[in-house]
């Protein structure tokens, strides 16, 4: 009996919604974890210098930032069971201060664990069939996806078998674990892009050719950093049969050629902007001509024993709209206003997703506490088949939830400081750790998230702005994604104080842009004032329907710029 | 320095020569890339011959030399740059069946790629073969039971194991 028959078999109720570990997963994980404690071993011992430490640790997810280690744990395709939060809350509260902190990468990150502890903490990360392999390092990183995968109304196919199938190629890859930098991968099936896939270092978008096959549009050297670059497409069309194939010509070739000499231009994206996309492609093919393509065909018995293991839960077969759900709006104003909000359509006909923010109005974006996940935990396996999902946004989202239930469930939530009802809204805002515990900081972002999050309390007013994304740097490495939000914001350091240069205008989406910079930084204090400003001169010109960055593209960056000036003269500093 | 092989430290039966130092007849000699051509034209077809390239080499470079090569050392520059690693899969691609070595500070937590990539033996200096002894080498082979990976060498496939699982 495998381990998947196994656990079948010890919980018969529980739907195979993400992919479990056969005794091969589980074994190399096991494996993972011994190495890695014998790696601490040796570091302590001194058998392995702290250089030659570093890019292992990293591998295993393990930094050091400016006030402790962090351990950055992986959750592949941001999928999760609530029996992996439950241990995400264990692990909080045994080895670290009580919550954990989501990230745009739909992984978790804790702050504040011991170098010591983490062997252990990846031993019971593999009792749930997790660990943090490949979240840091010079390597191919945690495979992202569409968070709406396999529910989503617009959808080709579900991103996450080929995810898995990634991040299993990707574990550990002998040639490709010391690339010139970090590599990161996005794979979406639906029409709109939630995943951000034009700025990954490789970008994935299942399609079907005008013959009804599967294949794959693989777009290359996108990223965001000091040097943002939207991706460009590599291969217009590539069959299932010959995706690994190509994926290992490209990881060739920038392996190769990608710059070793200075680590801010390492990325892929800089050798397709040196070499230009043509050239690139040219190599790519060549080399996929080169190789011997039958070791890496594609096996289709593997990918359906992959794809199997997202099949669809038991639904019910139910009306398409709820009345249960009107009448509940009409008798609950606050639940009626979080439905708008936080629910997106299903593909199921009666079934709702609920976005679970995890942006309280002045909170810490993306931080939970244990509780608060064993909340989700608690509330996925009444409400949603035991399956979370984690979203780029830093949000946690329950995937299939009947439309019945969801005055059930949002009181649960509510009670638990998890119904705020802004899931895209103004203060929906993704922000990077910042100077409060990152090394690379220049400037802090999570107060300034804080500060806009209260200056946007009331929720009327959010709900009257609409779905607008502001994103928060604290430095130029970007993790806070500011380049591709409607308003973006870099904290920066000049001359010893911290200085925020707001960018409008980005889009993560297919039609990807990079934000333009508005003018000269501002400093904290004056940045809620100057997004408030921004704002209103939004919604004085904004046409019916119009989303800020449409008014943006419409009337033009120097009318914005205008707004930012009159700040000047109102006496700022500036 | 030392030599690494199969989990051993070995004697090594090659001999590095400086660039000043004459080709002599016979013996198991590795000349630089620069010297390649001559050391090729000058000794017996059946002598036998190494040479070390740096990482960036066009393995189209040496083609035409892969059967007269009886061992080729790819230097590594820094234990963290890997383009070596992918040259060791095109030269073994290329048709190498030779020794292939990888020269450089390489520690043994990288040994399993080195092998998975093609290469034989892993020269280190000594100070670190002090510090990472042949135990560690020994140890980090047999680290992992199997990869994920098809087509790279060393250990067995999960998803050979699977599909041979599935039929039986």
């Amino acid at each position: 009996m495998t381990a998947v028959d196994l656990r079948v078999a010890q919980r018969p109720n529980a739907p195979l919604t993400t992919y479990r570990y056969d005794e091969y997963d589980a074994a190399f994980v096991r494996q993972r974890v011994a190495e890695f404690r014998e790696q601490v071993r040796r570091r302590l011992s001194g058998a392995l210098t702290e250089e030659e430490f570093r890019p292992f640790r990293l591998m295993n997810g393990l930094y050091l930032q400016l006030h402790a280690y962090m351990l950055r744990v992986a959750i592949p395709y941001g999928t999760l069971t609530a029996r992996q939060m439950r241990q995400l809350a264990d692990i909080a509260d045994k080895w670290d201060k009580g919550y954990g902190h989501f990230t745009t990468r739909q992984n978790l990150q804790y702050n504040w664990p011991k170098l010591v502890d983490t062997p252990d903490i990846l031993e019971a990360l593999a009792d749930v069939e997790m660990h943090a392999i490949q979240t840091s390092g010079n390597c191919i990183r945690n495979v992202t996806a569409d968070h709406f995968a396999g529910v989503a109304v617009d959808e080709i196919e579900d991103p996450r078998p080929t995810a898995e199938f990634l991040r299993q190629w990707s574990s550990l890859h002998p040639e490709f674990s010391f690339l010139p930098r970090k590599f990161k991968m996005a794979v979406t099936g639906a029409a709109h892009d939630r995943a951000a896939i034009l700025v990954h270092d490789i970008g994935l978008r299942i399609v079907r050719n005008d013959d009804g096959e599967i294949g794959y549009q693989v777009v290359v050297g996108g990223g965001l950093g000091r040097s943002p670059f939207v991706g460009k497409v590599v291969g217009e069309f590539v069959p299932r049969h010959d995706l690994l194939a190509f994926l290992e010509a490209i990881m060739r070739v920038y392996n190769r050629f990608g710059r070793r000499d200075n680590k801010y231009k390492a990325r892929i994206k800089i050798l397709v902007h040196e070499k230009g996309i043509d050239e690139i492609r040219a190599a790519v093919e060549n080399e996929f001509a080169a190789m011997d393509r039958s070791v890496f065909a594609h096996d289709p018995n593997e990918f359906e024993r992959i794809a199997g293991f997202f099949a669809p839960p038991p639904y019910e077969t139910l009306p398409r709209d709820s009345q249960l759900l009107r009448a509940a709006k009409l008798g609950t104003p606050a639940f009626a206003n979080f439905v708008d909000v936080n629910v997106s359509a299903h593909k199921i006909p009666g079934y709702a997703i609920v976005t679970v923010s995890l942006k309280p109005i002045g909170g810490v974006p993306g931080d939970a506490t244990s509780d608060q996940m064993r909340v989700l935990a608690d509330a996925s396996e009444r409400f949603g088949f035991g399956e979370l999902r984690v979203s780029h946004e830093q949000n946690i989202i329950l995937p299939h939830v009947k439309q019945d239930d969801l005055l059930a469930l949002w009181r649960m939530l509510d009670a638990a400081g998890l119904a705020t009802a802004n899931a895209g809204l103004v203060s929906d805002i993704i922000s990077c750790p910042g100077l409060d515990y990152c090394s690379l900081a220049t400037a802090r972002s999570i107060p300034i998230a804080q500060a806009i999050s209260k200056r946007f309390a009331d929720m009327s007013r959010q709900r009257r702005i609409g779905k607008l994304g502001i994103k928060i740097s604290g430095c130029i490495n970007a993790c806070g994604h500011h380049h591709v939000g409607a308003i973006g914001i870099l904290g920066l350091e000049k001359k010893g104080q911290e200085s925020y240069q707001i960018t409008l205008g980005g889009d993560p989406t297919f039609s990807a842009s990079i934000g333009e910079i508005l003018g000269p930084g501002v400093t904290a204090e004056q940045t809620p004032d100057v997004i408030e400003h921004l704002v209103d001169f939004y919604l004085a010109e904004r046409e019916e329907g119009e989303a800020f960055i449409d008014t943006w593209r419409r009337l033009g960056h120097a009318r914005f710029k205008d707004v930012l000036r009159r700040e000047g003269e109102d006496g700022a500093d500036i | 320095m030392a030599l690494i092989s199969e989990g051993r430290f070995i004697e090594d039966a090659w001999r590095r020569l400086a660039d000043e130092e004459a080709l002599p007849k016979a013996g198991k000699v590795i000349v630089s890339l620069p010297r390649l051509q001559h050391a090729l034209e000058v000794l017996a077809p059946d002598a036998a011959l190494g040479v070390i390239v740096p990482n960036v080499t066009d393995p189209s470079a040496l083609i035409d030399a892969l059967p007269r090569l009886g061992l080729i050392s790819i230097s590594f520059p820094a234990f963290s740059d890997g383009r070596g690693f992918s040259l060791a899969r095109l030269l073994r691609r290329a048709g190498f069946k030779g020794e292939l070595r990888a020269s450089g500070r390489l520690v043994a937590d990288q040994y399993s790629h080195a092998v998975g990539c093609g290469f034989d033996t892993i020269e280190i200096p000594d100070d670190l073969a002090e510090r990472q002894d042949e135990e560690q080498w020994r140890a980090a082979l047999n680290v992992y039971t199997m990869s994920y990976q098809r087509g790279y060498s060393g250990r067995g496939s999960i998803l050979e194991a699977r599909r041979s699982a599935a039929r039986s």
